[in-house]
C-alpha cells in the first residue's frame, strides 16, 4: 500500500466527517438527518458484513444477531448505569467482537451452508434470550427517552448523522486496513482454497477467527445508537432479519473485493430503501432488496464494482482502436 | 546414508472401516530424492496428507527434523519446512501468479519481519527460476496446465522448505512438458531440497529417483532402487493384476 494512497484516503476520510458535519448542523428538517443515519448505519453493516463475508468467503446470516447485541448492549448500559454514549459503542464492540469470537469457535470449522445456517441460529437464539429478559424489556420492548445533543448540535438528529459518518469512517478504515494487508492476503487465500491456505502457511481457524471477531464488533457497534434512534426497542426489530439479508445484498451489489464496494452498495441500496419507504410503501423497499439482488447476481456478479472495471476496459479498448 | 530428515512409522489411517493406510513406515534421509508409487487408490496422497498435514493420523508417529509432527496442524509444518504441491492444481484464483507466492513469503518466511522483506522482489525470483517471470501479473485463473503445475512448485517453493512432496506434479504433461517440469526438481534437489515424488509415469519416477516405495492397498510392499522396484514381482502384480 503506498504511502500517497493512504495520505488521500485519510483526507478523503476527514472531508467527509467535515461535509457530514456541515450538512448536519445546517441542515432544519431532523427526517433527512435520520434517514441519513439508517443509510450510514447499512454502509457500517455493510462493510463489516464483507470483512468475513466478502474477503474470506464465509456467508453470515446473522447480521441482526450482531446489530441486536450492540443495541441491547447499548439499552442495558443505559438502564443500568446511565452510561454515556461513546461508552454504549465501546461496550457494544467488546461484546460484539466477543460473539463473532464466540461463534467462530464453534461454527467456523463448518464449512459453506452449514457456517451461514448456524450464524442464523444464533440470531434466534439470541432474541429468545432477550425475549424472556423482563429487565430489558421482554418481547413488549423498552421505551427510552434521547438526553440531551451534545455541543455544537442543536438536536439529536444532527449528533446521529455525524456519529454514523464517524462510525463508517472507523468500519470502513478497519476493513481497508485488513484488505490490504497481510490478513486480507490470508483471508483471500482461505476463500480461494482453504486447504492449499493451510498448506501455505496461513493459520486458516486463527484468521477466521480474527476476521469473524472484527466483523461482529462493527456489526454491534452499528447496533449501539439504534434503541436511542428510535427511541424505542423490541427485540423483533432490533434482531430483524432483514438486517442479515441487507448486510448480505449490499456488498453483492457493490462488489465484494474492496472496500469500496459494500460502501458504494449501500449507499446505492440504503438510499432506494428510504426514497421507496417514502413516496411508494415500506412493504415495497424489503422487495427491492430481491429484486436488486436477483439483478445483480445474474447480470453482474462481481457488482458495481466489476461492471465498473469491465466498463474502463471497455473505454480503453475503444480509445486504442480510434 | 546421511541424515533422517522424515521418519514415518507405523502410520495407520481409517476412513470408517476402509484402511487406508496399514503400518506404513519409512525413512527419508535428507537430501534425498524419493519416488512413492502405487496403483489408484493404494494410498499414496493419503500418506502424504498424512506427513503434510491435511489428515491427521490415526496411529503411528511422524518425525520431521527430530521432532514429532503428527498432531501439529498443516500450516505448523509448513513453517518446520514440509511443503507440498497437489495433485489437481488448487491456485488461489483470485490472485496474480505472482501473489499467490506472496502468501507464503509472508505467512511462513517472513512472519516476524514483514516490513523489512520485499515478498514481490523475492516471488519473483523465484518464478524467474521456474520460467513463469512473464505470467507474473497474469491471474492464476488464466494458466494453462504446465504453467498451473510450475505455479503449484512455486508456491510450494516460496515457504522455503527442507521437504518438498510433489503430488503428481507431472499427469496429463506432454513428454516434452514432463522433462521440463523434472529439470525443475533435478535442480532443486541440488539446492539441498529433500524430494518426495509421487507420479504415475513410470518413465519420470524412475528417472527421478534414487530410492522407490511401492505402496499396494496401504500397505508398502516393496522398497529399493528404481530398478529392483520394476523387476519385483509383488509391484508388477499390483500394477498388472496378473
Amino acid at each position: 500500500m503506498s504511502k500517497a494512497r493512504s495520505a488521500v484516503f485519510w483526507i478523503g476520510c476527514a472531508v467527509v466527517i467535515a461535509l457530514a458535519t456541515a450538512v448536519a448542523l445546517s441542515m432544519k428538517a431532523e427526517y433527512y438527518l435520520l434517514a441519513g443515519y439508517v443509510v450510514l448505519q447499512f454502509v457500517i453493516l455493510a462493510t463489516a458484513w464483507n470483512i468475513l463475508g466478502g474477503y474470506c468467503g464465509y456467508v453470515n446470516f446473522g447480521t441482526g444477531a450482531f446489530f441486536g447485541v450492540g443495541a441491547y448492549t447499548a439499552v442495558l448500559l443505559i438502564k443500568s448505569y446511565a452510561a454515556p454514549l461513546p461508552v454504549q459503542i465501546l461496550a457494544a464492540a467488546v461484546m460484539g467482537g466477543a460473539l463473532g469470537f464466540g461463534t467462530g469457535l464453534l461454527t467456523l470449522r463448518l464449512r459453506g451452508i452449514f457456517f451461514s445456517i448456524a450464524t442464523v441460529a444464533v440470531a434466534i437464539i439470541l432474541q429468545t434470550v432477550v425475549i424472556n429478559w423482563r429487565y430489558l424489556g421482554g418481547a413488549t420492548g423498552v421505551q427510552l427517552l434521547r438526553p440531551d445533543p451534545l455541543w455544537p448540535f442543536a438536536n439529536y438528529a444532527q449528533m446521529l448523522f455525524v456519529l454514523g459518518a464517524i462510525l463508517c469512517v472507523v468500519a470502513v478504515a478497519a476493513a481497508r486496513y485488513i484488505g490490504t494487508s497481510w490478513l486480507g492476503r490470508g483471508l483471500r487465500a482461505i476463500r480461494d482454497n482453504e486447504e492449499a491456505a493451510e498448506c501455505t502457511g496461513v493459520p486458516t481457524l486463527k484468521l477466521k477467527l480474527i476476521a469473524c471477531a472484527v466483523s461482529g464488533a462493527l456489526m454491534s457497534v452499528a447496533g449501539a445508537p439504534f434503541a436511542m434512534y428510535q427511541q424505542y426497542l423490541e427485540p423483533a426489530g432490533a434482531f430483524d432479519l432483514n438486517y442479515s439479508v441487507s448486510a448480505l445484498a449490499m456488498p453483492i451489489i457493490g462488489g465484494t473485493a474492496h472496500w469500496i464496494g459494500p460502501v458504494l452498495g449501500a449507499l446505492l441500496l440504503g438510499t432506494v430503501q428510504q426514497v421507496v419507504t417514502v413516496t411508494v410503501s415500506s412493504e415495497l423497499n424489503v422487495m427491492v432488496v430481491g429484486v436488486l439482488l436477483v439483478v445483480f447476481v445474474v447480470a453482474a456478479p462481481e457488482g458495481i464494482l466489476g461492471l465498473s472495471t469491465k466498463l474502463w476496459r471497455w473505454f480503453a479498448r475503444a480509445k486504442a482502436a480510434r | 546414508m546421511s541424515e533422517t530428515l522424515l521418519r514415518v512409522d507405523k502410520v495407520c489411517k481409517n476412513f470408517g472401516g476402509f484402511a487406508a493406510l496399514t503400518d506404513v513406515s519409512v525413512s527419508v534421509a535428507k537430501g534425498e530424492r524419493f519416488g512413492l508409487i502405487g496403483p489408484n487408490g493404494s494410498g499414496k496422497t493419503t500418506l502424504i496428507n498424512c506427513v503434510s498435514g491435511a489428515f491427521r493420523n490415526d496411529g503411528g508417529s511422524i518425525v520431521f527434523s527430530g521432532e514429532e509432527i503428527s498432531r501439529l496442524p498443516a500450516y505448523q509444518r509448513v513453517r518446520r519446512g514440509i511443503a507440498r504441491s497437489f495433485q489437481i492444481p488448487r491456485p488461489f484464483r483470485s490472485m496474480s501468479v505472482l501473489e499467490n507466492l506472496v502468501v507464503p513469503l509472508e505467512f511462513v518466511v517472513h512472519r516476524h519481519s514483514l516490513h523489512h522483506a520485499d515478498t514481490r522482489a523475492e516471488a519473483m525470483e523465484i518464478l524467474k527460476g521456474m520460467g513463469l517471470a512473464d505470467k507474473a501479473e497474469t491471474p492464476s485463473s488464466r494458466l494453462s496446465q504446465v504453467e498451473l503445475r510450475k505455479l503449484e512448485l512455486a508456491r510450494a517453493m516460496a515457504a522455503r522448505p527442507q521437504l518438498l512432496i510433489s503430488d503428481e506434479a507431472m499427469a496429463g504433461l506432454s513428454s516434452n512438458e514432463v522433462d521440463e517440469v523434472l529439470d525443475i526438481l533435478f535442480r532443486l534437489n541440488e539446492q539441498g531440497i529433500t524430494i518426495i515424488m509421487i507420479e504415475h509415469i513410470m518413465q519420470a519416477v524412475m528417472r527421478f529417483s534414487q530410492r522407490v516405495i511401492c505402496l499396494d492397498a496401504g500397505r508398502i510392499i516393496c522398497e529399493g532402487t528404481p530398478e529392483a522396484i520394476v523387476k519385483n514381482g509383488d509391484v508388477q502384480r499390483a500394477y498388472l493384476g496378473a
